[in-house]
């Protein structure tokens, strides 16, 4: 859906998203390498199982959850990468004790 | 840890930033936190990295003075702890926060918010659907992350942040496939007797929006007075049905929709506080209720920057400067006097900052559909219901939001409301003919973000050690 500028340098790093490696660049935040990384979703609703993906990408809307790190219901849009992180798709109803 | 400081401040942005480098200076002993990785707001965003890089060219002026703000910021001294969220703030004042997953709680005498805004919802049928996105966060992509859309985007909105995302996307060599203008017919007319203050006060951002307006319309193909749209697809977005108010109606193919109708104040954490709003009839939307420094109904609880009502970057950092030089003096660092005599160049400032604001306001004004949408959108994304389920709450009884939200479950999910408390109030006026504004919102209550169970606990562990 998205795609990064050539000009665009940083330390890159490798994230697993579903457990495919994907590279980012440090201080980006997870839910942008989720909008370059097909299928454009984050999570499915817990009501519907519709899917979701990042909406407004300031911490306001909760459509970018995912399971981070083992962590459940991370706002991916707030939380910036780091090398070796496990992010996967969010289906359904969080665990709320993790 | 429990700890204790003469002020916290909740955001990094123009207006937290600036507000610190005044109280700090004045000897105050203060504490900045803020959910973002680094300093600089929305419209500062990620500037630090970017400012030394290409993407600043594109990005444009206004963008690229952001710089030295923050690095006036960073040189302040002040305690600054980035990746923190606020999750309750209790009026006395001590504030609860959560940064990578722990928990702790700040004493503080004095709580500036410099929370900002959001986006205004713009809630239509699709809307939820994978591929539709707002400016805003288009625009955070670009800066944060340098991304920009891998094929041609349709942007759907008014106000100046979509003709300046625009013209930022083509200068990264990104494509629009169209620009669907949803500004009503007549807004013109509407916004005239406030031209004069606009030309007078800020002539330069005038001429610098009609630049970016008449380059979209020499390189990208714009559709006029676009009164509803609507996104399709199963799994994501397929294609956009949009009409125009004299009728016209077309269905596009589309991958990605960026949406975009105005701003409005953040205002979770001072409803928390049980501070009094009032009602902002040029912004159509609710504000803390200020006095000249931006003290809120509260002692002590100040609110400075678009937090206070959508001014821009500008406005918030002298709003910030006025706010830190009241709580200064509040506590006796700095006389009553000269608090004033600071404060006299800063207010003439902030006149001239704010002299645009009624043009834009009325220029920009959203049309109708942005409050009440057609039956069958959802109007809560979080609990998925529907405009027609909240209509059917009208009854004799006349419910608010609070007892629709009781029945609906609308509000009830992880956003609390952020997305959903105006369209539920706008429907609900509608259909019982009511005022918004004597409708009100949700209450708010804590937590302000969700926390988990055992966040809680650990706080509770450390609070019972003195
Ligand atoms: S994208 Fe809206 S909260 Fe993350």
């Amino acid at each position: 859906m998205f795609r990064k500028l050539d000009q665009d340098t940083g330390s890159s790093l490798t994230v697993h998203v579903d457990g495919h490696p994907v590279l980012a660049i440090a201080g980006e935040s997870v839910a942008a390498v989720l909008l370059r990384q097909a299928p454009f979703w984050a999570r499915t609703t817990p009501v519907s199982g519709a899917r979701r993906a990042p909406y407004c990408m300031m911490g306001v809307c909760f459509d970018c959850l995912a399971v981070v790190d083992g962590v459940s219901s991370v706002q991916t849009c707030l939380a910036p990468v780091r090398e070796g992180m496990r992010i996967e798709r969010q289906q359904g109803r969080p665990d709320v004790t993790s | 840890m429990s700890r204790r400081v003469d002020l916290l401040i909740v955001g990094a942005g123009p207006a937290g930033m600036s507000a610190a480098v005044v109280a700090k200076r004045h000897g105050l002993d203060v504490l900045v936190v803020d959910e973002q990785p680094s300093p600089g707001g929305q419209i500062w965003r990620n500037i630090e990295t970017v400012a030394a890089t290409a993407r600043a060219d594109l990005l444009g002026k206004a963008y690229a003075e952001g710089a030295a703000v923050v690095r006036q910021f960073r040189a302040s001294g002040v305690d600054y702890e980035p990746g923190t969220q606020v999750w309750y703030v209790e009026a006395g004042a001590r504030a609860f926060l959560r940064r990578g997953g722990s928990a702790s709680s700040v004493a503080a005498d004095r709580v500036l918010l410099a929370t900002g805004a959001q986006e205004r919802p713009v809630p239509f049928p699709g809307w939820t659907l994978p591929g539709v996105m707002t400016v805003g966060a288009a625009q955070i992509v670009l800066k944060s992350s340098g991304q920009v859309p891998d094929k041609p985007v349709w942007i759907a909105g008014s106000g100046p942040l979509p003709l300046l995302y625009a013209v930022q996307l083509l200068q990264a060599g990104g494509q629009i496939a169209g620009f669907l203008d949803t500004t009503p017919p007549g807004r013109a007319v509407a916004a005239m007797v406030a031209l004069p203050a606009a030309l007078f006060g800020a002539p330069g951002d005038l001429l610098k929006g009609l630049g970016w307006i008449i380059r979209l319309r020499r390189q990208v193909p714009c559709v006029r007075h676009v009164a509803e749209i609507e996104a399709i697809g199963e799994h994501g977005l397929e294609s956009i049905r949009y009409v125009t108010t004299d009728g016209r109606a077309a269905t596009v193919p589309a991958d990605l929709l960026l949406v975009h109708e105005g701003l409005v104040p953040t205002i979770h954490p001072t409803l928390a506080l049980g501070c009094r709003h009032v009602w902002n009839s040029e912004q159509d939307s609710f504000a803390p209720e200020l006095d000249g420094w931006g003290e809120t109904s509260e002692r002590h609880v100040f609110v400075a920057g678009d937090g206070a009502g959508i001014g821009g970057a500008r406005a918030a950092c002298l709003r910030g400067e006025l706010a830190a030089l009241r709580i200064t003096a509040s506590t006796g660092r700095l006389s009553e006097v000269a608090a004033e005599a600071f404060a006299k160049p800063i207010r003439s400032r902030l006149a001239d900052a704010l002299s645009p604001r009624a043009f834009l306001d009325r220029y920009y004004r959203p049309r109708p559909a942005v409050f009440v949408p057609p039956d069958h959108t959802i109007a809560c994304r979080c609990e998925e219901v529907r405009v027609a389920t909240i209509r059917e709450q009208v009854s004799a009884s006349r419910p608010g939001p609070n007892q629709v939200k009781a029945f609906t479950r609308a509000g009830m999910g992880p956003c609390q409301g952020r997305q959903c408390g105006y369209t539920v109030a706008h429907v609900l006026a509608a259909a019982e003919g009511r005022a918004v504004p004597d409708l009100g919102l949700y209450r708010v209550r804590p937590p302000l973000k969700p926390v988990t169970l055992g966040e809680l606990a650990a706080l509770d562990m450390m609070d019972s050690v003195p």
